[in-house]
């Protein structure tokens, strides 16, 4: 080597420095450069600007009715077909109408035989004081069955949409829905406090004496189903769920639900094969008479419940 | 009363007992009750099928202790169980071949309750092909509607609910229409059971009263049922629905529910208002131009797709016009063609969905035709069964599509009046279909080096085989179909 350099020297070299600095021994900028953090940029409001901006544009020019003249013609268009396609359907419908038989006259085709059975043989043949439960429920009772099951599908249907399945977002949804109600309010918590018993006790009379007097499974499951609604809405979800959560409503739902179509598989099976009816009709007007209506009657009337409150709740919290 | 005769009450009441047990189970679970139910609900509907062919009788079955007008009853016939045999089979296939893809798409805490929609769906279906009774049928589409509108937007996603919406408007029009018009039937007649409403029906027209409401009353029935299952006019609904759909619903929603209602409106044509009585209204002339506008228009709003489901979901509303043109001949044998299309429409139109959610799946999940170049080669199964439902729906002999356009222009030929739009348009629709069909294997079978993956046939058994099965029942419908149509043909009698 002909050029050596002492180590002071060669300290001073930029090649020294450069190799000081690469391997982490010395941070360059250390005492040097003035260090902040760095400040938020007011990015936000931008994106979101120009987010809109072409939506913006897309409202100005194809929804702005003064410079978009097909879209004007268009909604003119719709407008007034709709008008007369209402007013010809109506007309249609109108005309035909008044080609039908004038309701409430005796000759009207539909005071035939089978309304005639209906009421004479009602009573003997299904033991309902109640001529029109004993005519869902048991003449036709395979159509209720199917509207029984509508309502057990609806619910399945709300469930698919609002259904949460973490507790926590459940509550936050809750918090989030009542923030302007008062909570624990005092007036509506007495008012339910001597309001709800009542209006259970009336439920289950309903449901009870369907078979003898207006009412049954679907009106009544629907007044227990308002009671358990104002419950809710008095005293939060918390207190409810000590005796409806989830799992009660699962169980009561499919065993209701589960019960009456076994009952009505031993209805169909045997009324179809001839075999006797094992369920005595017992004497009517009695609270325990008129065969499988009560029972059928009790097993509507939770799933109408159930599926009342069940409406409520998933809408209110997305659960039970 | 033979123990058979119990089959049809049984597998309405299996159906709905497994919807409910679903509500208390996992997905899992669900899904196995749900395949047990299929399958044993297949095995009575084959068992009734055969018992009927010995009998050579339809008979009705008493739901309850209670008669005809006054109680519920419902009525088998050979036509009955064969479409309820074959429906439960496409179910099962549909639900087998997009089995990967509700695990998918479907919030794990929400599958059973696709099992329920399922369930009931079967159900209802079930309940209108074996109803004697109109209020019956009425409930069951009430059932039919929601359930099919929960299966549409289990997928959640802003398209599915979009769909939904539109599907729940569109179907709950329907709904209403199909009330109003029942509504008129019993003012008029004073029944419910369908043989009592078409006794009466028959002394209405002798006498000439109530000329008016009568066609009123088939109008909105038939609009009703014909917009609930996607005739050309009413049919905005239907390629967002099948378009975004999980793949089983779509395959389902195609094949089954829209030809349950089709069902129906035969059933009522020849049931209720009485073949000759709705051959003479001029009803039926409107649902075959509204049939032969859906064969060209369905087609040529598929041609400019750009997204292979939704191609397929347009294709739809074409097949459905074949089907409304058929009971627009007016003839026996044309509704005899429209009951042969609604069963080989079903089995092909389920094939495709299923082939083509394989192809998009070897193409990075995208749908548009660009992406799908070669996907044939990547998925060999898919492809071949895309491939062969293709050529099904363009009509080429040996397959399905064909033998029920063959029936079709037979059916047009003995008509004085319609033959010569029914074979124009027949000849245009299948040559359209040609383009836009042939265009996608074309494109599938285009050799390209793509960085997406290929999948062999080990990897998706269930999956291929489910294709295999759909290859072979169309294959059976294309080369057997005279014992088929021979069936239909006894069915179709045994209604009158």
């Amino acid at each position: 080597m002909s050029r050596l350099k002492t180590k002071e020297e060669y300290q001073k070299t930029k090649a020294y420095r450069f190799f000081h600095w690469y391997s982490g021994e010395k941070d360059p900028y250390l005492d040097k450069v003035e260090m902040h953090p760095q400040p938020e940029k007011p990015k936000e409001e931008l994106t979101i600007e120009e987010r809109m901006h072409d939506r913006q544009i897309v409202i100005d020019k194809v929804y702005d009715f003064d410079k978009n003249k097909n879209m004007k013609l268009f909604n003119r268009f719709y407008a007034i077909a709709s008008i007369i396609f209402c007013i010809i359907f109506i007309t249609i419908l109108l005309i035909a109408v008044s080609y039908l038989p004038r309701a409430g006259s005796a000759m009207n085709p539909n005071n035939n035989e089978v309304s005639k059975r209906y009421i004479e043989n009602g009573l003997q043949e299904t033991g309902a004081v109640n001529i029109v439960t004993g005519m869902i429920l048991n003449y036709r009772g395979f159509d209720t069955f199917g509207e029984t099951c509508v309502l057990f599908i609806a619910t399945s249907c709300v469930m698919i949409l609002l259904m949460v399945n973490e507790e926590k977002l459940k509550d936050s949804i809750e918090l989030n829905d009542r923030r302007y109600e008062p909570k624990n309010d005092v007036i509506l918590q007495k008012v339910a406090f001597v309001l709800v018993p009542i209006i259970f006790i009336f439920g289950i009379y309903v449901i009870l004496n369907g078979h003898l007097s207006p009412g049954g499974g679907f009106s009544g499951g629907a007044m227990i189903g308002a009671g358990m609604i104002l419950y809710v809405s008095a005293f939060g979800f918390k207190k409810t769920q000590k005796f409806f959560n989830e799992n009660t409503y699962k169980v009561v739902k499919v065993s209701a639900l589960t019960l009456y179509g076994v009952l009505m598989i031993y209805y169909f099976y045997t009324g179809a094969n001839g075999i006797d009816n094992h369920i005595p009709l017992g004497t009517p007007g009695n609270i325990l008479s008129s065969g499988m209506i009560l029972p059928i009657n009790i097993f509507v009337g939770s799933e109408v419940a159930c599926t009342m409150y069940a409406f409520y709740a998933l809408f209110r919290r997305g659960g039970l | 009363m033979d123990f058979v005769q119990n089959f049809p009450c049984f597998s309405i009441v299996l159906s709905m007992f497994a919807s409910i047990f679903s509500s208390a189970l996992n997905g899992k679970h669900a899904k196995w009750l749900n395949t047990a139910v299929l399958i044993i609900i297949s095995i009575m509907s084959g068992c009734l099928l055969f018992y009927l062919i010995g009998t050579g009788q339809s008979y009705v079955y008493m739901m309850g202790r209670f008669p005809a007008p006054w109680g519920n009853e419902i009525r088998a016939g050979i036509l009955e169980a064969l479409m309820a045999l074959f429906f439960c089979v496409i179910m099962l296939l549909s639900l087998l071949g997009g089995e990967s893809h509700i695990k998918a798409e479907v919030d794990p805490e929400k599958v059973n309750l696709y099992y329920i929609m399922i369930n009931l769906l079967l159900s209802s279906l079930l309940a209108l092909i074996y109803t004697n009774d109109l209020f019956t049928a009425y409930v069951f589409v009430e059932i039919n509607t929601i359930s099919a509108c929960g299966l549409i937007m289990i997928r959640q996603t802003g398209r599915t609910i979009e769909a939904a919406t539109r599907y729940m408007i569109m179907s709950l029009l329907g709904s209403g229409l199909l009330l109003m018009g029942l509504c008129m039937l019993y003012d008029m007649t004073g029944h419910l059971l369908m043989s009592n409403i078409k006794a009466s029906i028959e002394v209405i027209v002798a006498e000439g009263t109530y000329t008016v409401p009568l066609l009123v009353t088939i109008g909105i029935i038939c609009v009703a049922l014909a917009i609930k299952s996607a005739l050309y006019p009413f049919h905005s609904w239907l390629p967002d629905a099948y378009g975004y759909s999980t793949v089983s619903s779509a395959a389902i929603l195609s094949s089954l529910v829209s030809k349950g209602y089709i069902f129906l409106l035969i059933k009522i044509f020849y049931r209720v208002i009485g073949f000759d009585i709705i051959c003479n209204s001029k009803v039926i002339n409107i649902l075959f131009v509204f049939g032969l506008a859906g064969m060209i228009m369905g087609s040529l709003n598929a041609i400019r797709e750009n997204d292979i489901r939704r191609m397929i979901a347009f294709s739809s509303v074409a097949q459905i016009g074949y089907i409304y043109m058929g009971f627009g001949l007016g003839t026996e044998f044309g509704i005899l063609a429209s009951v042969f299309h609604i069963i080989s429409h079903a089995a092909t139109k389920s094939l495709l969905f299923i082939a083509a959610i394989g192809l998009t799946d070897v193409s990075g999940k995208k749908r548009q035709f660009i992406n799908l170049t070669g996907a044939g080669y990547r998925n060999k199964v898919a492809g071949f069964a895309f491939t062969i439902g293709s050529l099904s729906m363009v009509g080429i002999p040996m397959f399905s599509g064909f033998v029920s356009k063959l029936l079709f222009a037979q059916a047009a030929v003995q008509t004085h009046n319609k033959m010569l739009p029914t074979l124009i348009v027949l000849a245009v629709s299948t040559v359209l279909n040609a383009i836009y069909f042939m265009k996608t294997v074309i494109r599938i079978y285009t050799p390209i080096e793509t960085e997406y993956p290929t999948i062999p046939f080990q990897k998706c058994k269930v999956y291929g085989i489910t294709l295999i099965c759909f290859i072979v029942l169309n294959v059976i419908l294309g080369m057997c179909s005279q014992p088929i149509v021979d069936l239909i043909r006894s069915g179709l009698n045994m209604f009158a």
